[in-house]
């Protein structure tokens, strides 16, 4: 305990003496933290661009057309798939879901949308913050994502206009916007829901597509009644619907087209940040060490034990690097205020409080060697007197 | 008097281009309390490594060193560091303080190390450095002290934690020969007021005046011992031929 009140005195005694050096050390950091965390924050925005609706399904397995590899633009489902998947055992309720993308146009400036069919109740549709669910059947009614008011300030009870691209001609069908849902962006662009009738009606489709009235799920929403059973499950529904596989939400979420290969990148760029990040600190801890010789060996001679200037060393770098961080998050938090909402940026999520974590371990790794090297300092050596 | 520093038959050997040389050999003195001796010889003698063995921080080849009673070779690392914190006060030429302490925490440090730091000994340690006359300086790091005035704040630093020896080596090798006696002189009436074993390593002769005795090597050997007032102010006035 006495080595530790010890390490505490000369640690921050000499931060705060040499408060120039030390705050000039947090600034690096901080900047190092400003791009880890900029990167960290695009990467979950990108990544929730992408799976945020498959992820926030209530939900526990999803069901594609067999060997369509889990891809959900592949998949393409028997009208009558989800009313048989309801009747197997252990299943709680199973909803299916229709994807296409839209452009509404009745804006100043056109807003690309995916569009999204789902049944009212069931799983697929998310539940409302705001307004009223739409009528089933063949009902114009719209819930819209909050993230598609923030970017045109449509409101509940407006009325859009989207344009779909059938045949060779573009169609315009107007809808009623009656309810909200929050945090659906699905494959980067925020999302509208319909339902299934109304999505057969106004989804972009083919001159051979306009001829059926049949609106086909790409994928079916299932919910379990023991969420524990989810291999089980997989396993009974795929013995008792013919022509499906079966997926956990993980699995379909990194199926996504182009998911894995995108936060594959972002991941590596934040590595490779977090690498030249632990080089940089472990450098100036080293510079700052070397610097220090004498004065440590002044320390070792005079009876201070390697844990007194091993711990100061240490406590030095996790202060310089609290600092560092906080101030790197702080700026971080003031950048992304000026960012435009087109920017796909996310602060809060779990990756930036990794990334933060991350952060806070780089300078104590960084800085390893250079507390070693503190340790091993013979004071002989360092005073000059073998 | 008792004895608070005794060397018995000590060896320090060091190889070089595969020959071996006796950097100290087959030394043995004794340094009572309250008494103030000086090391001296040239260049290469073996003063520095007998100081480095006596501070516990080089061990010996071969022989003992007691420090008020305890036997250096017969101790581990972790022990020798205990004894040179509880035991040993110590100055050394150049970059004698922690720089981010003022002069009055540097000497406290001392009593932190011992776990003695209390209100007595913020007083004590004001009272030792106004003795050395820095009475005004007790809040300035050492960057804006003077050479002379680091030097008595280490002496204030190897005295405030009562140790049974206190070793200097060449504390008079950055000071101007006025500041040299000042420091020297306050060095041995501090050892001798303090009851302390003093040792002081110097190159300059001129300082053994205020000593009790000079230990004189040559060539890793102790060669001679000056003990009489006489024998010694002549070694410091230069009329001994050494």
């Amino acid at each position: 305990m006495k080595n530790a009140f010890l390490a505490f005195y000369l640690a921050l005694k000499e931060v705060l003496r040499n408060r120039g050096r030390f705050l000039l050390v947090s600034l690096v950091i901080a900047l190092i933290t400003l791009l880890v965390l900029f990167i960290a924050a695009l990467g979950e925005g990108l990544a929730n661009g992408n799976r945020q609706y498959v992820a926030n399904l209530d939900a526990d397995l999803i069901v594609f057309l067999e060997k369509s590899d889990y891809i959900i633009s592949s998949s393409r489902l028997d009208t009558n798939s989800a009313r048989s998947i309801r009747r197997v055992d252990g299943v709680a309720d199973a909803g299916p879901i229709y994807t296409s993308t839209t452009e509404i146009v009745s804006l100043d400036e056109p807003l690309k949308v995916s569009l999204l069919g789902a049944e009212p109740g069931r799983p697929g549709m998310p539940p409302l913050i705001e307004g009223r669910e739409f009528r089933s059947g063949q009902a114009r009614e719209v819930v819209i994502d909050r993230n598609v008011a923030l970017r045109s300030n449509i409101r509940i009870g407006d009325e859009i206009i989207i344009r779909s691209t059938q045949g060779v001609e573009d169609e315009f069908y107007t809808l009623e916007v009656v309810g909200m849902v929050d945090g659906q962006s699905y494959f980067f662009q925020p999302t509208i829901f319909v339902p299934p009738a109304t999505w057969e009606q106004v989804r972009p489709q083919s001159e051979a597509d306009l001829n059926s009235d049949t609106p086909y799920p790409n994928i079916i929403a299932v919910k379990l009644t023991d969420p524990n059973q989810i291999d089980v499950m997989q396993e009974r529904l795929v013995a008792s619907v013919k022509n499906i596989e079966v997926a956990d939400i993980p699995t379909t979420i990194n199926n996504i087209p182009g998911y894995s290969a995108q936060q594959g990148t972002v991941q590596t760029q934040g590595f490779f940040t977090l690498l030249i990040g632990v080089m940089v600190i472990g450098g100036f801890f080293q510079i700052q060490i070397l610097q220090k010789v004498p004065q440590i060996g002044v320390l070792k001679a005079i009876g201070s034990s390697n844990g007194v200037v091993g711990w100061s060393a240490v406590i030095q770098i996790i202060v310089v690097t609290a600092f560092g961080v906080a101030v790197g998050g702080g700026l971080t938090y003031f950048f992304s205020l000026f960012l435009p909402s087109t920017i796909p940026f996310v602060f809060d999520g779990v990756r930036s409080i990794a990334a933060v974590i991350l952060l806070l371990l780089i300078g104590p790794l960084g800085g390893m060697v250079s507390i070693i090297y503190a340790v091993r300092i013979e004071p002989l050596k360092a005073l000059r007197l073998g | 008097m008792t004895i608070a520093l005794e060397v018995k038959n000590l060896v320090k050997s060091f190889m070089l281009d595969g020959a071996t040389i006796n950097a100290v050999d087959n030394v043995s003195f004794q340094v009572k309390s309250g008494e103030f001796v000086a090391l001296v010889g040239p260049s290469g003698s073996g003063k520095t490594t007998m100081l480095s063995i006596l501070a516990a921080l080089l061990s010996p080849t071969s022989g003992q060193v007691f420090i008020d009673g305890q036997d250096l070779s017969q101790m581990n690392e972790k022990r020798r560091v205990k004894l040179r914190r509880e035991k040993i006060g110590f100055t050394f030429q150049s970059n004698n303080l922690i720089p981010f302490l003022t002069a009055q925490e540097n000497v406290e440090f001392m009593l932190r190390l011992n776990g003695q730091a209390n209100k007595a000994g913020r007083v004590r340690s004001a009272e030792i450095l106004a003795r050395l006359g820095l009475n005004d300086r007790l809040h300035n790091l050492p960057a804006q002290l003077s050479g002379g005035q680091q030097q008595r704040v280490a002496i204030a630093r190897a005295l405030i934690h009562n140790p049974a020896v206190v070793l200097a080596d060449e504390p008079t090798a950055s000071l101007d020969t006025e500041r040299a006696y000042q420091v020297v002189e306050t060095f041995a009436k501090l050892v001798h007021e303090n009851n302390r074993a003093g040792i002081m390593v110097t190159h300059d002769l001129r300082m053994c005046q205020y000593v009790d005795r000079v230990l004189q090597m040559q060539d890793g050997k102790l060669v001679r011992v000056y003990e009489t007032k006489d024998e010694i102010m002549e070694l410091a006035m230069g009329t001994v031929k050494h």
